[in-house]
């Protein structure tokens, strides 16, 4: 009897022909755009490598040609599941270089728009692991509610994806009544839809026969590939950034940091359904101590007046016209400042020579830096379980590329 | 701003006594201590921030080039930022190179992270790191020939004449 392993465990056995397999760049199962290139035995993949790059569109470039408010729709395109803490994320970066101080009311809405983004990414990579493993049911009956977050996203801003949302110096206006009611009935419906979806995945022996023991990593190699996020904290570390260095006033929240022990791929969606939960606690705190006050800072050199004051008031013109153009003043110096996105930790280095646009824009993604870890992580393994690590891995291919 | 320094000295004092000369100069920058040092001694700097006992900045967060083309002799420059979770301290290392002899150790064998890290550093502004295992473009095409980032080469069509600068700077 010839066993299928039998070459790899006897490599003088006679010389053995390897198939190469294309895992994208447009297959169904990769969730964007990126090429994997197996070299498959049989099921058993023997080696990987990922090419990436196939929607590059230079943002870093971009950015140095954009004056500092008009990089905000750029941040919207890396991890479209979550825009909204991509433009915090730049929001908070300029205001860390210019000095603002963000009124606590801004701060909290900020907040909850940052969690409702958290739920909703983690929404879209735990059904779509689900789906990944033949369970169509969580996909599409979940998905209500990504429907639902959208919905407060369009009362707010306007838009649903890319949402392009507040300003520097705080929000662009505060939720209007219309958004207050569809939060409240939000954090009603939600936590039934979570639970329902929980006890039809969660102890699914199919499904947890499909997901223990796939995919793992260690904690150890996980921080040397610079894993942070969810999927860091499968692997056992704690590290979040919202504990780590608060902003936002995150410190004012009482949530805690789920962590995983095998760092596989059931525990980067157990991870994920217990973040769910803690976001849904955080909202409902912030909304029970939403403080009075404005919504934006009193910065008129970044933050837009008022289209009457502009029509009507010598100064709100004249500053209307300096932020469109470009012409404030930006003081010269480097920063860094980091969010914790739906993936881990997005960091932005922002270096400004004091110019109308950034001098250089680096972006830190965390899935460009913790994809490469993906041909480590499926070697021995079966080609179907390569899909679903790549899937609970929540590679987002405009983060990727950038 | 005291905690910054609780980072910044400990580290300069240890710096400076094992590679003295290397370490050019040391700033505080927003919430950050940023070491320029020079590149000859680059990676056994990184090194021994890594491993030493009592400095343990185990996790590269970012590492990134910058282009300063009016810098004569040192016009790249590249960045790293480390991060020692559990003291939960951050700090930033530059180098600055010719951009004729862009050459500087991988620090692969260090972190494995760097490996796309320096990749894009190459890809972008033309680093060349040695002892990299598979150094070729990762974001672009690979018969492109020249690197993007770089200051010289303009985002805007260079052939159109109704977007000069003159008006509003860059």
């Amino acid at each position: 009897m010839s066993l299928p392993f039998q070459n790899i465990l006897n490599p003088s056995a006679p010389e053995k022909e390897y198939s190469t397999l294309n895992l994208g760049p447009t297959h169904p199962a990769t969730h964007g755009i990126f090429q994997n290139v197996l070299k498959m035995d049989g099921e058993i993949i023997m080696d990987a490598e990922a090419t990436i790059g196939y929607i590059h569109r230079a943002f870093e470039k971009i950015a140095e040609r954009r004056p500092y408010y008009q990089i905000t729709p750029l941040t919207d395109r890396m991890n479209y599941c979550s825009s909204p803490i991509n433009n915090m994320g730049w929001h908070m970066t300029v205001e860390k270089l210019i000095g603002a101080e963000i009124p606590k009311r801004a701060q909290y809405l900020r907040v909850i728009i940052m969690e409702l983004a958290r739920i909703s990414d983690h929404i879209i990579c735990d059904t779509i692991i689900g789906q990944d493993t033949g369970a169509t049911t969580g996909f599409l009956y979940f998905f209500q509610m990504r429907e639902k977050i959208y919905e407060i996203y369009e009362e707010i801003c306007g838009s649903r994806l890319t949402t392009n949302i507040g300003r520097i110096g705080g929000m662009e206006r505060d939720f209007s009544d219309v958004a207050w009611k569809k939060l409240d009935q939000f954090i009603i419906d939600f936590p039934i839809f979570l639970a329902e979806f929980q006890k039809l995945i969660e102890r699914n022996r199919i499904f947890m026969d499909r997901t223990i023991g796939v995919g793992p990593i260690t904690g150890k190699r996980a921080l040397a590939y610079g894993f942070t996020g969810p999927n860091l904290r499968a692997a056992g570390i704690d590290y979040d950034v919202r504990v780590m260095n608060p902003y936002s006033s995150y410190e004012d929240f009482d949530f805690t940091i789920p962590i995983g022990t095998n760092g596989d791929t059931y525990d980067r969606f157990m991870v994920r359904m217990e973040e769910m939960w803690q976001s849904l606690s955080i909202i409902k705190q912030a909304l029970k101590k939403m403080p009075p006050g404005p919504f934006h800072a009193d910065l008129p050199d970044f933050y837009l007046p008022d289209k009457e004051d502009v029509y009507n008031k010598m100064e709100a013109l004249i500053y209307h016209f300096k932020i469109v153009m470009g012409e404030t003043e930006i003081p010269k110096g480097e920063v860094y400042h980091a969010v914790e996105a739906g993936n881990g930790e997005l960091g932005f280095y922002l270096v400004s020579d004091g110019g109308r646009t950034p001098y250089r824009l680096h972006f830190r993604r965390p899935c460009f830096i913790y994809y490469q870890a993906y041909p480590e992580m499926v070697k021995g393994g079966m080609l179907s379980d390569a899909i679903l690590t790549l899937s609970s891995m929540n590679v987002i291919a405009g983060e990727l590329d950038a | 701003m005291e905690a910054i320094e609780q980072v910044l000295n400990p580290v300069e004092t240890q710096l400076k006594a094992h590679f003295g000369e290397a370490i050019i100069e040391v700033h505080q920058s927003y919430d950050f201590a940023v070491f320029t040092v020079s590149k000859s001694k680059i990676k056994e700097i990184l090194q021994f921030l890594k491993d030493a006992p009592g400095m343990e900045f185990g996790f590269l967060t970012t590492m990134c080039g910058l282009h300063f083309p009016d810098l004569q002799g040192s016009e790249l420059c590249l960045m790293y930022q480390l991060h020692n979770m559990p003291r939960n301290e951050r700090i930033r290392i530059k180098t600055y190179m010719s951009i004729d002899d862009a050459v500087t150790p991988s620090i692969t064998d260090l972190w494995p992270t760097a490996n796309w890290m320096e990749r894009e550093a190459y890809d972008f502004y033309g680093f060349v790191f040695a002892g990299h295992p598979n150094l070729k473009r990762i974001l672009n095409m690979d018969e492109m020939n020249y690197f993007p980032m770089r200051k010289e080469y303009p985002l805007e069509d260079g052939t159109r004449n109704d977007k000069v600068d003159l008006f509003f700077g860059r």
